[in-house]
């Protein structure tokens, strides 16, 4: 074999993992995001956030229980503040969270969750996600918001489960 | 082999050569010195949010002249670094390869100063709102914040210059080609020009921002703007600039490096495949920088996912080529074994090491590119300071260092004057490595924890306990940096002002051990390319941008809230 024939030997060796590597995160994506249902924020609407404190669901910002267990929080973000700034929740509960900007955009990070969402004037962020463990999750503005930005923060207290309300 | 050039050119040719591309020579000198302005400003204000997280406030006594404080500083910091410096250094730089590969001055130095002069006048334009605090937007100037008309005209008028290179380059090519019929356009030179016409395809999108969004907005003709469109445009051009940026450094890795390991280029077809690759796949992927936003659907988000994954193929083809030509200067030098040929490498010489540390931490950077790119995964680490971590591993060091690595032979190069200092070049290079590594590491595992990006950690009113032993090791890496800084600007405005004058040769372009014969002749053919390129971008992105503009109601008002 010359040197060349031997390049092109090394070449597919190299090629071929190339290919079938980035196929096999790929899939492992796929899986998690409709199988185990771990999926990003998609379009959720429009909103005018000049109308928000007349516009379901955004005039009455707040946890609302759905069905036992099942929450929707409804949540407006602005300059330098979430609103409601501190959310209270059984564990054990699946919430859905509503979220939109009454100005400039803004993040809205739970840790140690998968929510995580641009918060955008104009538009509905929405996403869903089931607390097990209890204790408290800080909620981050992520995105650069104005002078402020390091100010805005917010709170998830995941209470013990009481089997009466949470339902699980 | 147009690609082979005689190495070791004897003095009397350099002087020559230094004769027929003085005009070149100082078109790169002054588009490097911008640069390099540019990122020391920027430089400097990295420096003290490192500081500012640790409790350590340099922006109250800096305050007369910086009324912003940490945001305007951070505004300065990613809009001189990544925008300028990047921006004006790659044009100096590719003016440079496409003339010297082709052998030819450009075809129009007329233009050549025009696209100084107009990237240049922007750049002032954009300067004075950014000074005066009236553009702290960040470099991603998301609206609704809303920027002094002039940031956003400044910067419009910086990437119009840019496109003017590309023609430049277009016209020295057809001189080139008529000279030289049947010829295969030279690897640099082909790589030059597809980085440019990647970048003017991609830049569709910021310009339409700008010239349709923005501009009119900000000057108050119209009322109100639609920030999921202007992002939209924005990652258009967002993703693809990160390529905009590295492709120049690829340049030097193909081009230049194996030769200064001491060896030659592993495969030129395959450096050609990967850069077609770049041009097609570089744009149809940007919605991957929005997979958190609103207003655009999972299934679209997925498709630029898988896209993303593409990309990462032309990468791994560069890996590969690039470290095999690394290992046959190495052994051609003498080294033996299955690794320890690494010792045999030009470890003494500040060009080649730079570049390699650069590498070496780029492979972390790329493989944390994978994370973000990797659709659900993104969420964990989203906006927080993992991201700040993984671009200072890429734009911040493969780039950065790598265009640093280069200076140290291209200024002695055009100026005629030695490098000052050698050894601490090479001293820069490593601590460069080393802070760096440090630096991104603890950012990265910082944001694992959460830790926001782009915030005021010092003054948060939620700092973590957490986060709190960690924060001392980003500013010490911080530190180093500056130390590598200082070492890096002393020896450059040494050797400009006080190196040794005499003739100092290029760093010759490596031969390579697969040339360009063995490659189909339909690679230096731009149209069908360009044609996939343009079906991959429509598919990827009509849908959205057609729902996108035909739902606006473009009624979202501007903000000033810094």
């Amino acid at each position: 074999m010359n040197q060349k024939q031997l390049g092109y030997l090394f070449e597919i060796a190299w090629i071929l993992p190339s290919v079938a590597v980035p196929i096999a995160f790929l899939v492992a994506i796929v899986i998690t995001a409709f199988a185990v249902g771990i999926s990003v924020p998609g379009d959720a609407g429009r909103v005018d956030p000049k109308t928000l404190n007349t516009t379901a669901p955004f005039d009455k910002p707040g946890l609302r229980e759905l069905a036992p267990g099942r929450y929707e929080a409804v949540i407006t973000a602005q300059l330098f503040n979430f609103t409601p700034g501190e959310l209270e929740i059984p564990a054990g509960s699946k919430v859905t969270f509503i979220v939109t900007s009454r100005d400039v955009i803004h993040g809205y990070k739970v840790e140690n969750t998968p929510i995580n969402m641009m918060v955008v004037p104009g538009q509905i962020s929405r996403m869903t996600t089931t607390f097990d463990k209890p204790g408290e999750y800080y909620v981050y503005c992520h995105e650069y918001c104005g002078g402020g930005h390091h100010l805005m923060a917010g709170k998830i207290i995941v209470t013990p489960a009481q089997s009466a309300s949470s339902g699980r | 082999m147009a690609t082979a050039r005689v190495s070791g050119v004897p003095v009397a040719s350099e002087r020559a050569d230094a004769a027929v591309f003085s005009t070149e020579h100082r078109l790169t000198g002054l588009n490097l010195l911008v640069a390099f302005i540019a990122l020391a400003l920027g430089g400097l204000f990295g420096v003290t949010q490192a500081l500012q997280y640790n409790g350590i406030d340099l922006y109250k006594p800096i305050a007369p002249v910086l009324r912003g404080g940490y945001y305007q500083g951070l505004a300065l910091h990613g809009v001189l670094n990544v925008l300028v410096f990047t921006t004006f250094f790659i044009i100096g730089w590719l003016t440079f390869t496409t003339t010297r590969s082709f052998g030819i001055p450009l075809a129009s130095r007329t233009l050549g100063w025009v696209t100084f002069g107009v990237m240049t006048g922007g750049l002032l334009i954009a300067a004075l709102p950014l000074l005066l605090n009236n553009a702290t937007v960040m470099f991603t100037f998301y609206p609704p914040l809303k920027a002094d008309p002039f940031f956003y005209i400044g910067l419009t008028l910086v990437v119009v210059g840019t496109w003017l290179l590309l023609a430049n380059q277009v016209m020295t090519l057809r001189q080139w080609r008529a000279a030289n019929p049947g010829v295969r356009i030279p690897l640099a030179a082909f790589m030059s020009i597809v980085t440019m016409t990647m970048w003017v395809i991609c830049t569709f999108g910021v310009a339409t921002e700008m010239l349709f969004l923005l501009i009119p907005w900000s000057l108050g003709l119209v009322q109100g703007t639609d920030p999921v469109l202007a992002r939209t445009l924005f990652w258009f051009t967002g993703h693809p600039i990160v390529y905009f940026w590295l492709l120049p450094a690829y340049i030097s890795w193909y081009n230049f490096i194996p030769k200064q390991a001491g060896g030659k280029l592993f495969s030129d077809p395959m450096a050609r495949v990967s850069f077609i690759l770049f041009l097609i796949l570089s744009t149809p992927i940007g919605l991957h920088h929005q997979y958190t936003d609103p207003g655009i659907s999972e299934t679209w988000k997925l498709i630029h996912a898988i896209f993303t994954f593409g990309v990462f193929f032309p990468s791994l083809l560069t890996f590969f080529n690039v470290v095999a030509s690394l290992e046959h200067g190495g052994r051609s030098r003498g080294g033996k074994g299955w690794l320890m040929w690494v010792f045999s490498l030009p470890w003494r010489e500040p060009s080649f090491t730079a570049q390699v540390l650069a590498m070496i931490l780029f492979a972390f950077g790329g493989a944390g590119g994978l994370i973000n790119a990797s659709y659900n995964i993104n969420l964990v680490v989203h906006n927080t300071s993992w991201i700040s971590g993984h671009f200072h591993l890429t734009v911040g060091t493969a780039v950065t260092l790598t265009f640093m690595g280069i200076t140290y032979w291209l200024v002695p190069h055009i100026t005629g004057r030695k490098l000052w200092s050698p050894p601490m070049a090479l001293a820069q290079a490593w601590t460069w490595f080393l802070g760096m590594g440090m630096f991104s590491h603890w950012m990265h595992q910082l944001g694992l924890m959460s830790m926001p990006r782009r915030t005021a950690i010092g003054a948060a009113n939620y700092m973590q306990p957490e986060w709190q032993p960690l924060l001392p090791f980003v500013m010490i890496g911080a530190l180093i940096m500056f130390v590598s800084a200082i070492l890096y600007y002393l020896n450059m405005i040494m050797t400009i002002t006080a190196g040794k004058k005499e003739a100092v040769p290029m760093a010759p372009f490596a031969r390579a051990i697969s040339g360009p014969e063995d490659s189909p002749r339909v690679l230096d053919n731009f149209k069908p390319w360009l044609t996939i390129s343009f079906i991959l971008i429509v598919i990827n992105y009509a849908p959205t941008l057609i729902r996108l503009i035909s739902t606006t109601p473009l009624n979202i008002p501007g903000m000033r809230s810094w």
